[in-house]
This record gives C-alpha cells, structure tokens and sequence, in this order.
C-alpha cells in the first residue's frame, strides 16, 4: 500500500527527515512542506539524506512554501519535483494513506 | 463485511515537554472501544513514552504512564519500539515497562505487548496499516 510522507520541519532542527528515510519503505513518495522545504536544497549539512534516498524515493516539494522562503528552485537538490497545491492534492489521492512526520 | 481497520498509532515525542504523548493515548483508548485492530509504534523521543518508574509528583501533573500497562485489557497487543530509536537512547527493552495481555486461548497466559524490531521491519508494518495517526 502506498504511503505519501509529509515533513514539515526543518531538519536542522528534527529529526523528522531521518526517520521518514528510515522507515519509508522503496518505492514510497517523500512531500517537503512548511519549514520542511530545507529538507530540500542542495549544498548543506543534511543535503546527503535526500541524496542517499532518491534512488528508493521520490521527492517533492511545495512550490509556495519555496517562494514563501526565498529558496530558488535551482537551490534544489536535482530529482527533486516542485509541486503547487494541486499537485499536493494528487500526491494525496494518488497514494493510499499519509503517513505525516511531525 | 468486516469494518474492522488496522489502525497505527505513531508516536515519536517525549512524555512531559507537550502534550502529544498523553493525547495519543486517549486517541488509542478511542480507538481500541471502537473495537477497531490498533497497534502503537515508539519511534525516536516516543521511546521515551514507555520508560518504567516514571514519577510526576513534584512536577504537580498527572503521571499517565500506568496506563500503558492497561492497553493489553483493551486487546492491544502490538506495540512496536524502533530498535533503533532504542539504542541511540542507550536503552534496551529492560528499560520499558513490562507491558503484558492476557491469551484467553492459552489458560490467559501473559505475554508481552512490546517488539522491538528494526527499522526496516518496523517500515513494512506501517506499510500494511489502514490508517496512520501522528503524535
């Protein structure tokens, strides 16, 4: 059964993005949102968790919470997909339940 | 047709610094009177949750961890611990309280509620559940 995780904290400050790596099983889709978006860009000191994943998940991020916080796409670690909120919504009904990562 | 869901209670923060801990045990309680298939997951901070001899009385706030010890009378009797979430906390199963339920096919035998698996099991179970609840 698909899940879609959600994570909405930073990882500097959470462990929210470790443990969706951890127990996220292959094939599953990772959605950034809120203060989760940092989870996203390249270049830092937790850019390694999504790098090491990519190749199990399928990331996404949510294109207003982006712009809401000056990050450029082109910050963004590559493979990972920029969706608005419909786009949100489809990841939802596309996938059997939400497993979000408080 | 069975309306019975698999319910999975996902808890990953400390007892006392909010009030996620106690909330989700009176969601499970909800839940189990519903007659509905419930299991708990303790993963990062949540190990903390399950933790023996913990005392609030100097604290002057209810100490609800006795509760737990209540859930196999609810028939929950899945109760998983990330195992690692365990040891980065430097503890082992010895440190939880013994939460037990009683097998009325086996002369009501005690066995225990608690499995510590590994994450990657752990992965699997949440996988298979109906539905995931967050606190």
């Amino acid at each position: 059964m698909a899940i879609l995780h959600t994570i909405n904290k930073s990882p500097f400050d959470k462990g929210s993005l470790d443990a969706c790596v951890r127990l996220a099983v292959k094939g599953s889709s990772v959605l950034f949102i809120e203060d989760g978006v940092y989870g996203a860009m390249k270049g830092t000191a937790k850019s390694g968790v999504v790098e090491g994943a990519k190749g199990d998940l399928s990331f996404y991020v949510l294109g207003p919470d982006l712009k809401a916080r000056g990050i450029d796409e082109d910050k963004l670690i590559d493979g990972v997909t920029v969706v608005d909120y419909d786009g949100f919504v489809k990841l939802t009904v596309d996938n059997d339940k939400v497993q979000a990562w408080l | 047709m069975s309306d019975i869901k698999k319910f999975m209670y996902v808890n990953r923060k400390a007892p006392y610094g909010t009030i996620y801990a106690w909330e989700s045990l009176e969601v499970v309680l909800i839940g189990a009177a519903f007659e509905q298939d419930v299991s708990l997951a303790f993963i990062d901070d949540g190990v903390y949750q399950l933790v023996k001899g913990q005392n609030t009385k100097e604290l002057g706030i209810k100490n609800f961890s006795p509760t737990y010890t209540a859930l196999g009378d609810y028939d929950i009797k899945k109760i998983y611990v990330e195992k690692e979430s365990l040891e980065a906390r430097g503890l082992t199963v010895e440190d939880l309280m013994p939460l037990k339920w009683e097998d009325e096919n086996e002369d009501y035998a005690e066995k225990d509620s608690i499995h510590v698996v590994p994450a990657k099991e752990l992965a699997g179970i949440l996988d298979d559940s109906d539905v995931l609840l967050n606190f």
